[in-house]
């Protein structure tokens, strides 16, 4: 009971610390990614439009007060369809982050702590993963699994959990040898609790700053899969297919690609300079 | 005659070097050979020697951190060396160890109060309700506030932390308590508070400590027995009441030469004597 309690001092204390410290650009990286999940979040109270709803009175109008981004060769409502496209696209790098991080980590903190055998089969693993290119092996597997959203998911899992599990294991094995480790051991706690109670806090930091940029990375392969045909299906409103959609009228009518592209970027921004300032301030809580 | 708490019977380390294939196995130096010693309850055992002489790995070895090569480590007449490894994890608390630097001997991400209540916890020692009583006594104990007990680590100096150390060894309430170095990374005027409460809990608590340091003056104001070792070998023993100054190994010798001294400007006044601890 008393334990329980502690943990919940000890870590609201340390969400508070993540909130209210940091450089203006971690501030305001938060601040901006707040603001785009609440406009995914709130998207149907900000614009009137159905995104998959078509108007072929108004196709390929060009940006105007009653169309902020203009509209689709199908009439749709690019602005409309930029803010829906936010909650698949976040999604996709939330979710692409999260299980690989997990996975990852786990896996990463076994082979570090416990090293040997357990370590070699594990280390080939990763090796033999990380050997492929990124981008293809993605391509590849959600070609042989068929398209759609969940087979994304288990593509990117498949493929990016090995590099959590690589910086995770890296280090594990520096702080295996420190002393508040060696304490733990010498104090008789069971593997699971130094591994899960003493080494993750204190590893997991990196793993996270990683998964920061690979967020950004997720949402542009969601993006690139979706331009192939790969990821989401029409008519969802994505990002990535909203520019293979309108690609073929690049020249008369660009917003409706740049509107998405934009979006991807300033998402991709925000999430690295939320990257970097938690990598400043996880420099600055350990000490190191 | 009834065996003694801790009994180390001739135990021997080499650590291998990592052998990757391709490059040639290169043979490895012994950090420990054939080393035995006997510690009592209440008995304070001083181990010196220069950096790299194996006191470190010794101190390892019968906390069972490192798994000797060869020979026993008997805890109350049982062998930690080949005991299981869930038998042993319920004897690892009764040997406790302070390590050399209090800077990374604390987990940087758990307050004072829930490590100490953790090692209680853990072994079962105090049920949810007490153990913050009895991390509160453990606190003065050694020393520290109460308000230490919800703060981190990193709001402690080198000799607070060092207690905070002190404070978990005993929260386990050990038998034995290894203090490799306790001390060297401290200030002089630090150093002597720690000591002093290392000393002031083996009176009140009936501990043997093994005490491992380089400073040859300290471990002899601390320990009537001492070991001298020197490429992981016990080059020396000297037993109670031998003053350190008779030591008759010609590394000792040396050793006792090298200590920095103003006795050839106070020779008239200063003599020499070992000083009593108890």
């Amino acid at each position: 009971m008393t334990a329980g309690a502690e943990q919940t001092v000890a870590r609201r204390s340390l969400l508070q610390r993540l909130l209210s410290t940091g450089t203006l650009s971690y501030r305001l990286g938060l601040l901006a990614l707040a603001m785009i999940v609440l406009a995914a979040i709130f998207a149907p109270f900000i614009t009137p439009y159905d995104p998959i709803a078509l108007d072929m009175t108004s196709t390929l109008h060009p940006p105007s007060f009653v169309h902020p981004f203009g509209t689709d060769h199908l009439g749709r409502d690019v602005f409309a369809r930029v803010l829906y496209g936010a909650r698949i696209d976040l999604q996709i790098g939330a979710i692409g982050v999260a299980v690989p991080l997990l996975i990852g980590t786990v896996v990463g903190l076994i082979a570090g702590y416990f090293g040997g055998w357990t370590d070699a089969v594990i280390g080939r693993v990763v090796d033999v993963v990380i050997a492929f290119p990124f981008l293809v092996l993605v391509i590849a597997i959600v070609a042989m699994l068929g398209p759609g959203l969940l087979n994304l998911y288990i593509a990117l899992t498949l493929v990016s959990w090995v590099l959590y599990a690589r910086i995770v294991r890296g280090e594990t094995m520096a702080l295996k040898r420190r002393e508040y480790v060696l304490a733990a051991r010498n104090l008789g706690f069971s593997h699971s609790r130094i591994m899960f109670r003493h080494i993750l806090p204190n590893t997991i930091a990196p793993a996270f700053v990683f998964g920061m940029s690979d967020f950004a990375l997720d949402v542009q392969v969601g993006a690139t899969l979706s331009f192939f045909g790969l990821g989401v299906q029409p008519p969802t409103p994505e990002w990535g297919l909203m520019i293979a959609e309108s690609r073929t009228f690049l020249l008369t009518a660009p917003w409706a690609i740049i509107a998405p592209g934009a979006a991807i970027v300033v998402v991709s921004l925000v999430v690295s300079l939320i990257g970097d300032g938690l990598a400043d301030l996880a420099r600055g809580i350990d000490g190191r | 005659m009834s065996s003694p708490l801790l009994s180390v019977e001739g135990i021997s380390k080499t650590y291998q070097p990592g052998r990757s294939f391709l490059e040639r196995r290169s043979i490895a130096r012994p950090s420990l050979i054939d080393v035995s010693l006997a510690l009592d309850k209440g008995d304070i055992l001083g181990v010196v020697g220069e950096s790299g002489s194996g006191k470190t790995t010794l101190a390892r070895c019968i906390a069972m951190l490192e798994h000797p090569d060869t020979g026993r480590v008997m805890l109350n007449g049982e062998d930690l060396v080949t005991m299981p490894g869930s038998r042993l994890r319920a004897r690892r608390r009764l040997i406790q160890t302070v390590f050399q630097d209090p800077y990374a001997s604390l987990n940087p991400r758990l307050t004072v109060g829930s490590a100490l209540a953790e090692v209680m916890l853990v072994h079962r020692l105090e049920t949810k309700q007490g153990v913050r009583a009895k991390v509160m006594e453990l606190l003065a104990q050694v020393g520290l506030p109460a308000s230490a007990f919800d703060a981190y680590p990193n709001a402690f100096s080198g000799g607070q932390r060092q207690r905070i150390c002190i404070a978990r060894a005993l929260a386990a309430q050990p038998d034995i308590l290894i203090a490799d170095e306790p001390v060297s990374s401290l200030d002089v005027s630090i150093q002597a508070q720690v000591v002093n409460l290392l000393l002031d809990l083996r009176d009140r608590l009936g501990l043997a400590v093994l005490f491992i340091s380089h400073d040859l003056q300290l471990i002899d104001f601390i320990a009537p027995r001492i070991i001298v070792m020197l490429a992981g070998e016990v080059v020396e023993t000297i037993p109670d009441g031998v003053p350190i100054q008779d030591a008759k190994h010609a590394y000792t010798r040396s050793l006792l030469e090298a200590i920095p001294s103003l006795d050839h400007i106070f020779r008239a006044e200063t003599n020499p004597t070992r000083r009593e601890t108890r």
